[in-house]
């Protein structure tokens, strides 16, 4: 990866923070990243480490009351802090698209395929009805939709879960997008239709060139997917670097939890004992110091209720206060 | 500890659906003639894609749906004759989402005792205690009794809905997808409490789930179902290390492991699942299977034997003209 | 031994209020649904307690002191809100009447609550035949309009106050079962239904443990609602002659004999329209904040 270059999408310091009755409830504690054009960055979190409000952070799609600050965040030399509304609309579905977990949601049942698609890019540009048919079926073509002609005519209830994530996918593509953000793009899908949606949103963004930030909580599509990782733990982003690494050499206890918590075929021994992370997700409401993952952690030391350093060498680093993540005392070779 | 406890023999369960308002009612067979035998303490994993079948195989097993034909039998006694509440002592549920399997306006207390208070077991001093002992037993503290499904976590209202199932010390439990809509990390944990469980009572389970990786390091057998039907049944071992059906290599290659060195893998399985009210002729596998030819098309194939199972394929049966014994995917 | 390690360490962390909890917050935090419920409570009170309060017969007529005006327009305190056209005390009459208007507004929305839920919640519930019968009874009891067949069966069988009643009872369903309807199907495709029902538990059972505490503050706010209903339509009855019969005190009754002084003594109505129109705001108050409070908390 080419870190001299200037990213297309970086992030510094992106904070968001939910007023509640109770207090305020620090979602996003400053996260970093940077993503290249045709890169792949997945982010993996368990449920609410606040992996899609950063999605929806980046879209400028939060809720009003979700307070959102930060250092920087710029796609391709525009400061989206102070982007304007209109300036945010033009971005989305034209330069930054995006793909929901339930297909449904995004596509509107009242409405046939062809008239969605079409839309999507009269919308962003100044096509005739002829030019956006065509393109509307070269896409459906290219997301593996037979008679694509014809289907342009149909509802999205006549379609399968896994043929409306196809059409959700050839939509996000209408205006070439630079940017796409798929939000656990295939939870809702079958295994079998699951590994065919992924290898299609693999070849179409290698294929164009497309940067892509897939955010779920299945590590093995992560894995299979993945330039680079992004993990995700109550707020942070507590280790990233090329998907190689981390998961070839996790530094940060959760992670390395994680990776214990799933049955992996081949390594973990049929009916055994699985690792566990025990205890649940701190509260992230009020203020919130030193590691957030230390009541659950292993490893943890006094001095994990202080600030926490970040280790490691880029692109590969992490958030502990062992250097070596303590891969020592979990009687392992570092 | 091979004694069979249940036993399906050519189940089957037909749905008639009407399409449009003045269609013709068809038949939809969601179970099509089924047989299967779960032996005491083994876990049988279900796997299929959705709307194979294995829901409605989960409810007739539960008494919550009747069978349209064919005979479930619990230690050889028939369900039917058995009356619900017999069934009810035997096999019990542990579902997918504890959101909506735990009420939401009844104490945990309430939830965990109703199976006693529907079975008229015991007196109050008594089913107290059994609650108590029986949530100790999943993990939670006696301390949660008062409280409301509301104020527990998912892995929490799981625990909860397993003590709910073990009270009354079922033989058998049906656990539906019971991990799917939990964090990894709970995961985890729920699976081996099942586990544990499993061995402290010698407690059979139908494991029903999407995810294979786990199916494969909690059962001790698996069935693949396909549009209704049992398409192969094997042991573990086997089944993962060679699965003999394509559509369970299929499905086997479609587990995404995390392994960073792989790429997303080809699944080979070109068309979309069928429509089951128009399922494709012969094989009914045959259009999305990479080997089919044209006998598939025009005959359905039959069960072969294989090693805890059998498998339903023509390269596998030696009177077909397809066989090739060698064939292993 | 095996339990030490499947305990869960951070499980004392019971976090939350208990939806009691919850519900008590909210409600103590809900101006609406306190003021209905205050007017609603002291409007009863009077009622049962009439005859302690009401300073006169409500009854006695005195044709040499008619019409006299309420105390604030010049009226003595013997008086406070005047007298009627029959020299009837407005006051007591007013406090008799509340009785007339909460009693039929309870027991006709407790009639039509009853047919309508048993309808709707066995229409929910068993689906297939009985629903289409309860949607075909519903369609046919929409297609009739309410005043019209009251008058109708009112003219016929005479005004009174059990006519009025059973007739608004009969009448008035048609909500309770649309909408018991749509929450039952709602609530009984929760697991909670499917793991009672393959615990053993029976049917009457499932409904009435699992299914109707969960649709109960859908059903609570029909009945504010059908209250209100019930009321505003026998004023409206009571005001066309067709309702409770002179000389029982109803507020419609009061607004209608009002009617014909109304120019020269418009007080002789607004009194009795203001009154019925605070109770009527009362209940709705009470009905919305009851939505509010009672929406569901589970899954946040």
């Amino acid at each position: 990866m080419n870190d001299t270059a200037t990213p297309l999408l970086g992030v510094r310091g992106l904070t968001l923070d939910i007023p509640m009755s109770s207090g305020v409830l620090h979602a996003v504690r400053g996260i970093d990243f940077d993503l290249h054009r045709g890169e792949t960055l997945c982010i993996v979190g368990e449920s609410g480490s606040g992996k899609s409000l950063t999605s929806l952070a980046i879209m400028g799609l939060l809720d009003k009351n979700i307070r959102r600050s930060a250092e920087r965040m710029e796609f391709d030399g525009i400061d989206l802090l102070s982007a304007s509304r209109r300036q945010m609309r033009s971005l989305r579905g034209d330069r930054i698209a995006m793909i929901f977990q339930e297909p449904m949601t995004s596509l509107n049942p009242a409405y046939t395929i062809g008239d969605q698609l079409m839309e999507a890019l009269r919308l962003h540009r100044n096509v005739s009805r002829e030019k956006a048919r065509a393109r509307a079926v070269e896409l459906l073509e290219k997301v593996g939709i037979t008679a694509a002609a014809s289907r342009l005519g149909q509802y999205p209830h006549q379609l399968s879960g896994g043929l409306r994530q196809r059409v959700v996918i050839a939509m996000a593509l209408m205006c070439e997008p630079e940017l796409i953000i798929a939000d656990e793009p295939t939870t809702a899908l079958d295994v079998t239709i699951q590994a065919q949606i992924l290898s299609l949103l693999v070849e179409l963004t290698r294929e164009m060139g497309v940067a892509m930030i897939l955010i779920t909580h299945d590590l093995g599509v992560v894995a299979r997917v993945a330039d680079k990782v992004g993990v995700m733990y109550a707020g942070e982003l507590v280790e990233t670097g090329p998907a190689a690494d981390v998961f070839g050499k996790p530094l940060h206890p959760y992670t390395r939890g994680l990776l214990r918590c799933i049955p992996q075929p081949g390594k973990t021994q049929r009916g055994a004992e699985l690792g566990t992370i025990p205890g649940i997700v701190p509260s992230l409401i009020g203020d919130v110091q030193g590691c957030a993952f230390r009541t659950r952690c292993p490893h943890a030391i006094d001095a994990c209720r202080d600030a926490i350093p970040e280790r490691g060498t880029p692109p590969h680093e992490f958030l502990c206060v062992h250097p070596d993540g303590a891969r020592a005392a979990e009687g392992e070779p570092a | 500890m091979n004694a069979p406890v249940l036993e399906l023999r050519n189940v089957a369960k037909t749905y008639r659906v009407k399409q449009g308002l003045f269609g013709k009612a068809k038949p939809l067979n969601a179970v099509n003639d089924v047989s299967l035998t779960l032996n005491k303490g083994e876990v049988l994993g279900l796997v299929g894609e959705s709307g194979c079948g294995k829901s409605t195989l989960a409810k007739i097993l539960l008494g919550l749906e009747a069978p349209t034909a064919g005979q479930v039998l619990v230690d050889g006694e028939e369900i039917g004759g058995q009356g619900r509440l017999a069934l009810a002592r035997r096999i019990q549920p542990i579902f997918q989402d504890p959101y909506s399997s735990l009420n939401p306006r009844k104490t945990i207390a309430d939830i965990v005792s109703l199976p006693l208070r529907v079975h008229g077991v015991g007196d109050a001093t008594s089913r107290a205690k059994s609650v108590r002992e029986t949530l100790e037993l999943v993990g939670l503290p006696a301390r949660v009794l008062n409280t409301y499904p509301s104020q527990m976590s998912g892995g929490q209202r799981q625990r909860v809905a397993i003590a709910r199932a073990l009270i009354m010390h079922p033989e058998i439990v049906i656990c539906d997808e019971p991990t799917s809509a939990l964090d990894v990390s709970v995961q985890s944990q729920i699976l081996n409490l099942l586990n544990d469980l499993r061995k402290e009572f010698g407690l059979t389970y139908l494991f029903i789930s999407h995810d294979l990786a786990v199916v494969e390091h909690l059962a001790t057998r698996v069935a693949v179902m396909y549009l209704g039907r049992i398409v192969e049944e094997a042991n573990v071992a086997d089944l993962f290390d060679a699965p003999r059906h394509p559509y369970s290599r299929a499905l086997l290659n479609s587990v995404l492991t995390p392994d960073p060195s792989q790429g997303v893998p080809d699944t080979q399985l070109g068309a979309a699942y069928p429509n089951p009210i128009n399922p494709p002729s012969g094989c009914h596998f045959h259009p999305r299977c990479p080997f089919a030819q044209s006998h598939c098309k025009a005959n359905a194939p039959r069960p072969v034997p294989r090693e805890g199972g059998h498998v339903e394929c023509h390269l596998h049966d030696p009177d077909s003209p397809m066989y090739r014994p060698d064939f292993t995917v | 031994m095996a339990l030490q390690r499947i305990a869960d360490p951070l499980l004392e962390e019971i976090t939350g209020p208990n939806p009691r909890q919850i519900l008590r917050k909210r409600v103590t935090g809900h101006a609406g649904l306190l003021f209905g419920v205050g007017v609603v409570l002291v409007l009863l009170i009077i009622a049962i307690l009439a005859p302690v309060l009401a300073p006169h017969d409500p009854y006695a007529q005195n044709l040499a002191n008619r019409m006299v005006k309420p105390v604030f327009m010049g009226g003595t305190w013997e008086h406070p809100l005047g007298t009627d056209h029959l020299g009837r005390d407005y006051l007591s009459r007013l406090i008799y009447g509340a009785r007339v208007s909460l009693l039929i507004g309870t027991v006709a929305a407790l009639i039509s609550g009853v047919i309508g839920t048993a309808m709707g919640v066995a229409a929910g519930y068993f689906g297939g035949k009985v629903d289409a019968v309860v949607t075909f009874l519903i369609n046919v009891r929409l297609a009739m309009p309410v005043v019209l067949v009251a008058l109708a069966v009112v003219a016929i069988l005479g005004g009174s106050l059990q006519v009025v009643i059973g007739v608004l009872g009969l009448l008035l369903w048609d909500r309770f079962a649309v909408v018991m309807r749509a929450s039952t199907l709602q609530v009984r495709r929760r697991e909670y239904v499917a793991a009672a029902q393959a615990i053993g538990a029976s049917t009457p059972r499932v409904i009435l443990s699992e299914i109707m505490p969960n649709i109960a503050n859908n059903l609570i706010v029909i009945v504010t609602l059908e209250m209100a209903h019930a009321i505003l339509l026998e004023a409206a009855l009571s005001f066309l002659g067709l309702g409770v019969q002179p000389p029982t005190p109803s507020w419609g009754l009061m607004v209608s004999e009002g009617k014909n002084m109304m120019l020269f003594e418009p007080w002789l109505v607004l009194i009795p329209g203001i009154v019925l129109f605070i109770l009527v705001l009362a209940i709705n108050l009470m009905g919305d904040g009851l939505r509010d409070v009672t929406a569901p908390e589970n899954r946040s």
